[in-house]
């Protein structure tokens, strides 16, 4: 058995809920200062120095990349010998709630959360959304990835026919992201989720985005997705360009014979992720 | 680069701007995003004094972070326009001069530019900590409970903005 302490976990998710609101992954930045270098001289290639610059800035100045600081979503991997010292807490989900609300405080993010119908804003930045996904014995780690809704409005799901195809899947994600256009703040990351049921889909494509960089058995496919995503001459902020998106990430999943479940969720140039392990 | 000074004085100083022109901001702005647009127009349509002078002013989309101690303003870049396109028209129709968010707009809001001799800017997305330096003065003048989607107004020094429909209906996105 390991036991992990409440204490422990709101204190971890804190700093990383800071630490993801000002600094984006090293590769990300990689990709940003590649899409600079071949972007041709114009709006979009000063777009994307700027975006280097806000980059310094953020880190300098210890303020969040970007004002919409996300609906931070969770995934905690847990083995199945783990065991959570809750305190006064009922749930895994309040401590990491906790860690959400004192980071948001911590590091002076939006508190961008309401009711979904009312609108009344919680004041707290939370609650997140937490997904606990069942991990090998002895594992407890949390990743967390903050995405702006501009973005996360321009995601899609489709239950395409299951004798549509590769090309079909091909189709829809293009047109999810030609319909996107300038709304996600491109240069964008996209992940896609492919089979398992309406949820799963969905939530393959939001681990799809966690995965990017990491060694994919799609690698083939998501590069020539990438390609043809490319030539759709969005650019950077939408004014034309070749850097319409930075990369992509295929996950899938097996499905039913009855259907076809693909899921696009997008992410901004501001691609802000990041993993403690305890 | 061409700097323009908000308010405007006769809202004609605008007119020469093309689509495409990048230009630098100075004046007081205000800031009001999906909520306080909600809350506005419904006050406006039911014969309520606007919180703020529309006539040859600003409106930026944008809802803030919190300003760290010492700071003037947290991150402060755009948020999507195209939410704000259903309150948009009735706005420039009482005076507004300029909207500035990030990303295209409908057929109505390139229609209403040019109705109403008013032009929409874009500024860099997700650039809210570099943008936060062209920000001097930062208060809240209305809508307070709506926080962080209350009305600001904003004095700003050499904002930089890029025209994205002109006072003609040229657009920057032409697809």
């Amino acid at each position: 058995m390991r036991k992990i302490s409440y204490k422990k976990i709101i204190g971890e998710v804190e700093d990383l809920v800071v630490k993801v609101s000002r600094y984006i992954p090293d590769d990300v930045r990689q990709h940003i200062r590649r899409a600079y270098l071949s972007e041709p001289q114009g709006l979009g290639k000063k777009y994307l120095s700027i975006i280097l610059e806000n980059l310094n800035t953020a880190e300098k100045d210890k303020l969040p990349i970007c004002q919409d600081t996300g609906l931070a979503v969770f995934f905690v991997e847990a083995g199945p010998d783990v065991v959570i010292e809750t305190g006064r807490y009922k749930t895994l989900e309040d401590i990491i709630n906790e860690g959400l609300r004192r980071g948001s405080i911590k590091g002076h993010l939006r508190s961008s959360v309401v009711s979904p119908v009312e609108r009344k804003n919680t004041k707290t930045n939370s609650p997140g959304v937490v997904h606990l996904i069942p991990s090998n014995k002895g594992v407890f780690r949390v990743g967390l990835i903050a995405k702006g809704f501009g973005s996360e409005n321009t995601s899609k799901i489709a239950m395409l026919n299951p004798t549509d195809g590769k090309k079909a899947v091909e189709d829809f994600i293009l047109d999810t992201i030609k319909l996107a256009d300038a709304l996600p703040c491109p240069p964008i990351f996209i992940g896609a989720g492919i089979g398992g049921s309406f949820e799963k889909a969905a939530l393959l494509s939001k681990l799809a985005l966690c995965n990017i960089g990491q060694k994919s058995e799609h690698r083939r496919w998501e590069k020539e997705l990438l390609k043809k995503i490319n030539l759709l001459n969005i650019g950077p902020a939408g004014l034309s360009g070749k850097n319409t998106a930075l990369d992509i990430r295929i996950e899938t999943a097996p499905t039913h014979i009855a259907g076809l479940p693909v899921a696009i969720n997008i992410s901004c140039w501001a691609h802000r992720y990041g993993k403690i392990e305890l | 680069m061409k700097k323009i000074l908000f308010p405007l004085k006769t809202g004609k100083e605008i007119e020469a701007l093309k689509a495409g022109d990048e230009i630098k901001l100075y004046g007081d702005i205000y800031v009001a995003r999906d909520a306080a647009h909600k809350k506005l127009v419904k006050d406006i349509s039911n014969k309520k004094k606007s919180p703020f002078p529309l006539k040859n002013n600003l409106i930026y989309y944008m809802g803030p972070t919190p300003a760290p101690k010492g700071k003037i303003i947290g991150s402060c870049g755009p948020t999507t326009s195209i939410r704000m396109d259903v309150y948009t028209p009735i706005l420039l129709q009482k005076g507004i001069k300029a909207t500035m968010g990030k990303g295209g707009r409908g057929r109505e809001i390139i229609d209403a530019c040019k109705k109403y001799r008013a032009i929409y800017l874009i500024t860099y997305g997700g650039c809210g900590a570099y943008l936060s330096q062209f920000v001097k003065k930062f208060k809240c003048i209305a809508y307070g409970e709506l926080s962080p989607e209350s009305i600001y107004k904003l004095e700003i020094e050499g904002f930089p903005a890029i025209v994205a429909i002109d006072t003609k209906g040229n657009t920057l996105y032409n697809r």
